[in-house]
């Protein structure tokens, strides 16, 4: 039964009310525990056609009469086109159509960062495109380039108004605090750098767009294309059967898409417009960089009475200012917090989603801060962590939240530091740190699938959503399999087109197993529910196994359908969780090696662990690449971007990769749907960076703050743990670190 | 346009592409091989790994007519017991590089049929997974029962 009802929808971080239409989800949860199939290790249903290379990606579709399109971008950070001129492009081989400035959405005369859009070709190949896009004469007025944000903050160049939020009275905390610590941290601009490259493939068959593209959200795309192009939705279908990551950059279509219609508009073919390695560098989004000005005042107890935060997101020329203030207000139970937030937008490529944007960069600082505290207070870390445990979010109950045992199955990791300290020597100093994890990725409505049942028992599970490389297809299959107690063998998922299948989740937020698990279950049970009716009429006995049946059918198929029911009211859906991470590091030449990490996480159910615990490993070493070697460079004087090559920005290889064991508390949050269960793509990465730092502080007394910690960051942070100690000394009070 | 004699997977293909055409762009776009993938088309992530003669070589990186020997795509390695090693082990998200860590692992086993961790690292460490599947790969590799 449907109803129209008012609810809260969150992704990453931002709410939004909104009139959403649910279903009720009478269904009961499975009881804790593996089950049948749910909660037990499947491989992917998929895996062998990835493997294999016959897993057909955006980037390996081959149209009849295929064009390629090239992208003219501005070598400045911030110009104005005065003239263009597209005639010596057209006049080249194989050249079939040039766009200009306003004539495809995202092409702009106004360049707001290096890499902008400006113009694109469509030719008869790839080469001929990117000759003709150099062929293409430009008269550059330039412009201002403000690529300070701090500066951009005190120019009120801001994306939107400062975000602040206050409750209780910090001054008056901090004042009676026995002990403040304060500190500046800094985070970079990390790049996703997703292996498939950003792309679109256009093609108009009569008055509908057909838009194969790697995406995180093909219904996103839909509507998107649709409203630029001024077409109704269905005349615009989304493909994207396999793509090639996304990390939160691939959430909606952007400028290649456009380019992509527009230019198979005008020559009447289809048109691929891919973007190079070098374009993700530069025009597909990052994680912007952070100043975040932090201060915590406690009680000699080590009750935290004060937090208070200045945050300034470094947005770029687009995108939107993330919940970097978020672990400040929600990690700790405190009366007092502060905290004011600022998107300053500069003449920088844009901001977009990154694997818990805000999030990741916000835990570093507080996190670290909290160690740096708990040193000031002779507290153990982890024991000063349960003394502010929070019991509710800002007064809002959560519908579930198990940190308490995370905190508990890190006790082993933990116990470890004695003896991980005692392992170093003169030169590699090693040790232990913990941080906490909380984000978001409770999903939520709508999304709706349909599951079909065959005469022969097998079973296709039917949906438009997308499959990002997070194993989607599997844990789908295994939910359908365990509600129709069938074999996952016998169990299909088809997916990733718009005409193909009802409306699908954004793959983006951790929401994917939240959102389209609780209806796939719902719309299996509504196809079990029809075979046990149908059992009844032919007299057949309760519980005859669904195969038995169905072999009546013939050609006659059971169709269910199901539907996402509503969040609990009333409450914040959270995830949680702690890593615990052991490094060495040498202090002579400043290296840092990770050696192992402990990651414990609160996730809800977990359908599948095999594929979980990969989505874990991945999230750390995504998170050590960020903690340490990446970082998106630009020249200071002319804001063009200096890391444009895999060889130039840094991300892990195989010989990165420290000893991960990966815990689960396992536990179906009992409010949240028929499943129990909330994502996890986001919350591995959120903890990782202030791990490592606190595991530094812990091994050589160094803080540090800011990422990545490069060599120069750690010999820096060195030098100044030494001076501390010596200025202590002089003071005559004994050096500790 | 100019003659191009290649044996790829064992077959012999008489082709007419331009001189300073890659070896991965004729794989992809003139033999419809396109289980060999292009990330980064320089160089840098071995993504468009294949092996000549047995050799790991990046094919985007690669001259078409400067290939001497005998070219093995993942296509040629579809039934190698690696693949399914990798598939039980999970060693495989996005899996857009995939294929060019098969291609990789085929040879070092070749070589080497039990290798140990630190040569896996050592051999692997040319093929970027941004997925991170890293311990999955490894696991993949120590496991695999050929």
């Amino acid at each position: 039964m449907a109803r129209l009802i008012r609810t809260e929808k969150e992704v990453e971080g931002r709410y939004e009310e909104v009139w959403i239409v649910v279903e009720e989800d009478p269904l009961e949860q499975w009881p804790e525990g593996p089950l049948t199939v749910v909660g037990r290790p499947a491989a992917r249903k998929d895996g062998h056609e990835r493997v294999r290379g016959e897993a057909r990606y955006t980037a390996d579709i081959r149209l009849p009469g295929l064009l390629h399109a090239a992208v003219l971008r501005s070598p400045h950070a911030h110009a104005r086109v005065r003239r263009i001129d597209l005639a010596p492009a057209l006049s080249l081989p194989g050249v079939r159509a040039a766009v200009g400035p306003g004539e495809a959405h995202g092409l702009e005369e106004e360049a707001g960062f290096a890499g902008a859009a400006v113009a694109a070709v469509a030719a008869d190949t790839n080469g001929q495109a990117r000759a003709a896009v150099e062929a293409i004469e430009v008269e550059w007025e330039e412009l201002e380039v403000v690529l300070d944000p701090d500066e951009a903050v005190r120019r009120e160049l801001l994306t939107g108004g400062p975000r602040r939020d206050e409750r209780g009275d910090v001054d008056g905390a901090l004042a009676e605090a026995d002990v403040v610590v304060e500190a500046t941290y800094r985070t970079q601009t990390v790049l996703h750098n997703s292996l498939e490259t950003h792309q679109a493939i256009c093609e108009w068959l009569g008055d509908t767009l057909h838009v194969y593209i790697s995406t995180q959200y093909i219904w996103g795309v839909r509507k998107d294309v649709a409203e630029m192009l001024g077409l109704p939705e269905d005349k615009v279908r989304v493909v994207c059967e396999f793509m090639g990551g996304g990390f939160g950059s691939k959430n909606g279509a952007d400028e290649y898409t456009f380019i992509a219609a527009e230019l198979a508009k005008r020559t009447g073919r289809p048109v691929r417009c891919a973007l190079t390695r070098r374009e993700e560098h530069t025009s597909a989004g990052n994680r912007n960089s952070t100043i975040q000005r932090l201060r915590a005042g406690a009680r000699s107890d080590g009750t935290i009475v004060a937090l208070d935060g200045e945050f300034t997101n470094s947005v770029g020329w687009s995108g939107w200012s993330a919940p970097t203030e978020g672990p400040m207000r929600m990690l700790y139970a405190c009366d007092n917090v502060r905290t004011v937030t600022y998107g300053a937008q500069i003449n920088t490529p844009p901001m977009k989603a990154f694997r818990a944007p805000g999030f990741a960069e916000g835990t570093f600082g507080l996190e670290c801060l909290i160690d740096n505290l708990a040193a000031r207070l002779d507290v153990d870390p982890l024991e000063l962590r349960r003394r502010n445990y929070a019991d509710s979010n800002e007064g809002t109950p959560y519908s579930s939240k198990n940190l308490a045992d995370c905190y508990r199955l890190a006790e082993p990791h933990w116990e470890r530091r004695h003896e991980v300290r005692a392992r170093s020597d003169a030169v590699w100093k090693r040790g232990v740190g913990m941080a906490s994890q909380i984000w978001y990725g409770g999903g939520g409505p709508p999304s709706y699938a349909w599951v079909r049942l065959a005469s022969n028992g097998h079973a296709t599970v039917i949906t438009a959503m997308q499959d990002i490389g997070t194993g989607t297809r599997t844990a789908m299959a295994q939910i359908a399999a365990e509600e129709l107690g069938l074999p996952l063998e016998q169990v299909e998922v088809v997916l990733g087109d718009s005409a193909r299948g009802p409306y699908a989740s954004v793959s983006a937020g951790s929401s994917t197993t939240p959102s389209m698990g609780p209806a796939v279950r719902a719309a299996a049970a509504d196809a079990r529910e029809q075979v046990e009716d149908i059992a009844e009429q032919r007299g057949l006995p309760k519980g005859t196994p669904i195969g038995e049946v169905v072999g009546l059918l013939e050609e006659a198929q059971i169709l269910g359908k199901g539907a996402r029911g509503p969040n609990p009211t009333g409450m914040t859906v959270l995830t949680f969780g702690v890593h615990v991470v052991e490094v060495a590091v040498d202090v002579e030449t400043g290296e840092i090696v990770v050696e192992r990490v402990a990651a414990i996480h609160d996730v809800g159910r977990i359908v599948n662990p095999l594929g979980a615990s990969s989505q874990v490993e991945g999230g750390i070493i995504q998170g050590i690449g960020h903690t340490l070697s990446e970082e998106r460079l630009l020249d200071p004087a002319t804001g063009r971007i200096l890391t444009t090559s895999l060889d130039a920005y840094r991300m892990p290889t195989i010989a990165d990769v420290p000893e991960i064991v990966c815990e689960f508390v396992d536990r179906p949050d009992e409010h949240l749907t028929n499943l129990g269960s909330k994502g996890l793509g986001e919350p591995p990465i959120v903890p990782i960076a202030a791990a490592i730092a606190n595991a530094i502080r812990d091994a050589t007394g160094a803080d540090v703050h800011q990422l990545p910690i490069s060599r120069e960051e750690m010999l820096r942070a060195l030098r100044e743990a030494e001076l501390r100690a010596r200025e202590k000394e002089k003071r005559g009070a004994p050096a500790s670190v | 346009m100019s003659e191009l004699r290649l044996t790829v997977n064992g077959g012999e293909h008489v082709l007419d592409v331009p001189v300073g055409t890659s070896l991965a762009h004729v794989l992809r776009e003139e033999l419809g091989l396109t289980g060999t993938k292009v990330a980064c088309n320089e160089g840098h992530c071995g993504a468009c790994t294949v092996q000549l003669d047995g050799v790991p070589q990046l094919s985007c990186i690669t001259l078409a007519h400067a290939v001497e020997g005998e070219v093995t795509t993942i296509e040629g390695l579809r039934d190698h017991p690696l693949v399914d090693a990798f598939v039980q082990a999970d060693a495989v998200q996005c899996g857009f590089c995939t294929p060019g860590q098969v291609v990789s692992a085929a040879a070092l086993v070749a070589a080497n049929p039990r290798p140990t961790p630190d040569e896996i690292r050592h051999a692997m460490a040319g093929n970027i997974c941004r997925c991170g599947t890293y311990p999955k790969i490894e696991e993949a590799i120590l496991s695999w029962q050929g």
